[in-house]
């Protein structure tokens, strides 16, 4: 069984060797961000990451991974507050009828590269 | 359509299909490690069905999906109903490009997996519980796992059904129409 974490890893890696091949420069950082429901473990999808781009030109790519709160909406006050997954209840009201909002998907924020004169970063 | 393996995702899909016949065309997309075996079950219905083998994957991806997609006669269908990989963590994770996700809990699985594995039922529209014909069999606490469910999601539709048996099935045919025709007008 491969891990999900090695699949999240393989996009990743695809993804930031197109980049690299198109800006013609090399990768030396990447950021990542993701919900809280997108069961990504940071220590796994780093070590998984590392093994597969261990003799590729994304070797030298470290992983940020940024981890966005769950948020709901309260249906009594509107309240708009974070999720705990063991209390789950509004931060304000402590009403349990609550909606929540959507998770925030898993994104390639940033990717870092590295030119033989300077530095540049690019956003996406 | 997700849930652990074996807790009656195709079998639903069967008698959803059959039953919904002549009603709702459907369109299945299968997901599974290895196999065709459901893809047969869904082609023995009659329905378009297209099998996708993640070779070892624990879910499948939107990518997949839009391959699959040029599979099957979209035009001529009103629904296609994905049933991913058998697993309650992992596809929970990935968005397919679907109106909307169904989880399925059969009773034989306890009725501590909502609290267990909450992101999947904090996501869904609705949650089958399946296999109720053996509820005299299993110690599972139906209302325990209602209420876990509902922690996160009060929203949640939850069906209590037999796909073996029939029971319960007709509200979820209903739901399903329901929300058929309410997704269509909002496109």
């Amino acid at each position: 069984m491969l891990m999900h974490e090695m699949i999240v890893a393989q996009y990743l890696l695809a993804q930031i060797t197109d980049e690299a091949v198109k800006q013609n420069a090399r990768p030396v950082a990447a950021k990542i961000s993701c919900g809280k429901l997108n069961a990504v473990n940071d220590e796994v999808l780093c070590f998984a990451f590392e093994a597969i781009a261990k003799d590729t030109l994304c070797r030298d790519v470290k992983l940020e991974i940024e981890h966005k709160p769950l948020q709901a909406k309260c249906k009594d006050c509107n309240q708009i507050f974070n999720v705990e997954f063991s209390k789950p209840q509004c931060k304000k009201c402590e009403s349990r009828d609550f909606e929540l909002l959507p998770d925030a998907p898993l994104i390639l924020e940033e990717i870092e590269f590295q030119t033989e004169k300077n530095h540049e970063k690019n956003k996406n | 359509m997700i849930s652990s393996p074996g807790s009656g995702k195709t079998t639903i899909l069967v008698r959803t299909i059959t039953e919904l016949q002549g009603r709702i065309k459907i369109g299945v997309i299968e997901g599974d490690v290895q196999t065709d075996i459901d893809a047969e079950r869904i082609r023995a219905t009659e329905a378009p069905v297209v099998q996708i083998n993640t070779e070892g994957a624990c879910h499948l991806s939107a990518v997949q999906i839009k391959k699959a997609l040029k599979k099957l006669p979209v035009d001529d269908l009103d629904l296609i109903l994905i049933e991913n990989v058998g697993n309650l963590v992992c596809p929970s994770a990935f968005e397919l490009g679907e109106a909307g996700k169904v989880v399925v809990l059969s009773v034989a699985e306890g009725d501590d997996k909502p609290a267990k594995y909450p992101a999947i039922f904090a996501k869904s529209k609705a949650l089958l519980i399946n296999k109720t014909d053996l509820l005299g069999h299993v110690d599972f606490d139906i209302e325990r796992a209602k209420t876990d469910a509902r922690r996160l999601n009060k929203t949640i539709e939850i069906f209590p059904v037999s796909a073996k048996t029939g029971q319960g099935m007709a509200d979820w045919y209903d739901w399903l129409t329901k929300t058929l025709k309410r997704t269509n007008s909002q496109q």
